[in-house]
């Protein structure tokens, strides 16, 4: 289980060695990379600045470097059977249980319009996008309640934007299940070893008793692969650096109107939705 | 002091004998959950906290209202409350020990629980929920334990206890306040979210916490020679009165607020408690019930013939406890999560097993209410004997 803050702490050192320390140096290599308006701190944000990176551990030289990823999920590529095939991976590659009933856990899953957007009502939508299935992940917000209320850091978030968990602190409290607006995060009400359909043995398993959550696989990304999701949706979802202006990414968020999950809500959410 | 504890008639061993058959019956079961995780209980991903932040929720209400019984006795020099103030210290001794206990039954890790002390983090509500709590324990013990010494010495109390006391005054305010931010600070929780979370808590509280204490004095003038006195029980009924007032009013301020606002993100919760949502409706009858209490307790107390009747007063103190108890455990916690962020609908209700460990818990808080009022009122029994 030891994946995530030594992992982390990797990663936060490139971008400690790459960055001048935060979005001003950056600003200074790759001037208009960054949206001003979205830099802008919250009054949250200015009574608690994000910490800045540690830069003790030498970087994976393969690893992918972002600034702050993101993920685009191109809702006219998306077919039910792509959206099955990259569930499917995650859940592979990360032992994701599959628990029956209301106890379950899911860090990538199928919903419908008006369940992951809410607020966008509206009865005579075009058929095609109110009847689609969307999928649901953890949103990797930018400005992240879950980690605002977890009272040991054991949710929080990296320099590159990704809210991790250290499964080794989690105390179990669900605080962050009750801040997440998005319902992205599972709670081991058991023992989940049983329940993994077939192991995988590279990544850790959990415990009862902490939070999960889809991680954007940090551990793939620090070896410069993909996430599992992206890499078997058949190009439906798109992974990338949201602050790099010349990416994929950022190329097809220009090209397409986008949505996010209840953006009113200043959370940030950094999965896109082109519909 | 505590050696008053030691000795008592047979009924206070049959007592404590009961409660720790409750205690070891919750601890069992508590075990169970221990080994297989919080799967024992009827929580799920939607509805991630229960039965056990409800009771936690409404406990921190009961701790917080001693302040009724201190501020009009150490601000406003009332004396009648001098006798009784500190059966009311002692109350939110047991209260918060309870509070503590259901945040640890309801840990997922409860191994780990000094993590929140080892990477504090001040960002987190939760973080000084816990330092209130214990900050507001240890008042309570010391204030509550230093007077009773000197009024056994039949000594003034110490001059160095004042400040503390007074401290105890804005720290049980705060208390609950805290308690009602680990809710209202959550974005995406309509009905959480809600700027007037706090004074309804205190208003609920400073109802139901001198509702227990009236129900509380009535036992003791029963069951020992001491007695609060009329003139306290009145006060106290007065005090009731005003809150479960202010509790009604505030309740429909909400509703107004989110009924003609009709946001859907936050009527939806309050139609699921009070109507019932796409079929779903277990919690309808309770919430009901609860109002109903509400209305007949301020009808029973607004009239002063009733309240100031000792015969009816513990009726309307019941109906109170049933009102703020519903509202601020069940309703409240379940309300905010149904339904999910998704707007789907998961109910709860607590499991057999779940009740089992509220009840320990509960059997644990009242022994150790009963032990430390045996010493108070010993103590009180001594002095009037001379
Ligand atoms: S989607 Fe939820 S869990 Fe993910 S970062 Fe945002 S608030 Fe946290
Ligand atoms: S459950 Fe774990 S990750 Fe979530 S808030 Fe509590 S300690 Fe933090
Ligand atoms: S990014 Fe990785 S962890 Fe997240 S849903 Fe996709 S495969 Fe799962």
């Amino acid at each position: 289980m030891g994946v995530d803050r030594r992992q982390f702490l990797k990663l936060a050192g490139i971008s400690a060695a790459f960055g001048l320390g935060g979005s001003v140096g950056f600003q200074l290599l790759r001037p208009g990379a960054l949206d001003a308006a979205e830099r802008m701190p919250t009054p949250y944000q200015m009574v608690f600045p994000k910490s800045q990176g540690n830069s003790e551990v030498m970087p994976n030289p393969k690893a992918l470097k972002g600034r702050r990823w993101g993920m685009v999920i191109d809702m006219r590529k998306l077919t039910v059977e792509k959206a099955r095939a990259a569930i499917q991976a995650c859940n592979y590659y990360h032992n994701v249980p599959t628990i029956p009933g209301k106890q379950n856990i899911k860090w990538i899953w199928l919903t419908g319009y008006t369940n992951a957007f809410p607020e966008v009502e509206n009865p005579f939508a075009d058929p095609a996008i109110k009847n689609a299935r969307f999928i649901a992940m953890c949103n990797h917000c930018d400005n992240p309640p879950c980690v605002r209320v977890c009272p040991t850091k054991a949710t929080f978030q990296r320099e590159d934007g990704i809210v991790m968990m250290d499964m080794h602190r989690c105390i179990g409290c669900r605080f962050c299940m009750a801040g997440c607006p998005y319902g992205s995060r599972s709670f081991n009400f058991r023992d989940p070893r049983p329940f993994i359909k077939k192991e995988y043995p590279k990544y850790p398993t959990r415990t009862k008793g902490v939070v999960e959550k889809c991680t954007f696989c940090s551990e793939r990304l620090a070896v410069g692969k993909l996430p599992a999701c992206a890499e078997a949706s058949g190009g439906a979802m798109v992974f990338g650096d949201v602050d790099d202006a010349g990416s994929e990414l950022r190329q097809l968020l220009r090209s397409r109107y986008s949505i996010r999950r209840k953006p009113n809500l200043g959370t940030h959410p950094q999965v896109y939705y082109l519909v | 002091m505590l050696e008053k504890a030691l000795s008592g008639s047979k009924l206070y061993w049959t007592w404590l004998i009961c409660l720790l058959v409750v205690i070891g019956a919750g601890f069992g079961a508590y075990l169970v959950q221990y080994n297989k995780g919080l799967m024992i209980t009827g929580m799920s991903r939607d509805v991630s906290w229960g039965f056990y932040i409800a009771q936690f929720t409404f406990l921190v209400g009961v701790a917080a209202s001693a302040v009724m019984l201190v501020l009009p006795y150490y601000l406003h020099h009332y004396k009648t409350f001098g006798r009784i103030t500190i059966l009311g210290e002692f109350l939110a001794i047991a209260s918060v020990i309870m509070c503590i206990l259901f945040i640890t039954v309801d840990l997922g890790k409860p191994t780990r629980i000094l993590n929140v002390m080892l990477h504090p983090t001040p960002n987190s509500i939760l973080f000084w929920d816990m330092i209130v709590l214990n900050g507001y324990l240890i008042i309570n013990l010391v204030a509550g334990w230093v007077t009773l010494e000197a009024e056994r010495k039949q000594l003034p109390p110490p001059g160095w206890i004042k400040p503390i006391i007074y401290l105890s005054i804005p720290w049980a305010v705060s208390i609950h306040t805290v308690t009602a931010f680990l809710y209202a600070g959550l974005p995406g929780r309509g009905y959480w979210l809600t700027a007037i979370m706090a004074p309804r808590f205190l208003a609920s509280a400073f109802a139901a916490g001198p509702a227990v204490l009236i129900l509380l004095g009535y036992l003791v003038k029963k069951l020992t020679r001491f007695d609060p006195g009329k003139e306290a029980f009145e006060t106290l009924a007065k005090i009731v009165c005003y809150a479960i007032i202010l509790h009604i009013f505030f309740f429909f301020l909400e509703v107004f607020t989110v009924g003609y606002s009709d946001i859907p993100s936050h009527t939806a919760h309050l139609k699921y408690l009070y109507f019932g949502l796409h079929g779903h409706n277990m919690l309808v009858p309770w919430v009901w019930v609860a109002l109903g209490c509400g209305f007949t307790a301020i009808i029973l107390l607004v009239n002063p013939r009733t309240r100031k009747n000792l015969k009816i007063l513990p009726y309307a103190c019941v109906l109170v406890f049933i009102c703020t108890w519903i509202d601020k455990g069940m309703g409240m916690i379940a309300g905010g999560f149904v339904p999910n962020p998704l707007h789907e609908v998961t109910e709860y209700a607590p499991t057999g097993l779940e009740l089992m460990i509220t009840f320990g818990v509960y059997a644990t808080g009242i022994l150790v209410l009963t032990i430390l009022y045996k010493v108070a009122l010993g103590v009180k029994a001594e002095e009037e004997a001379l």
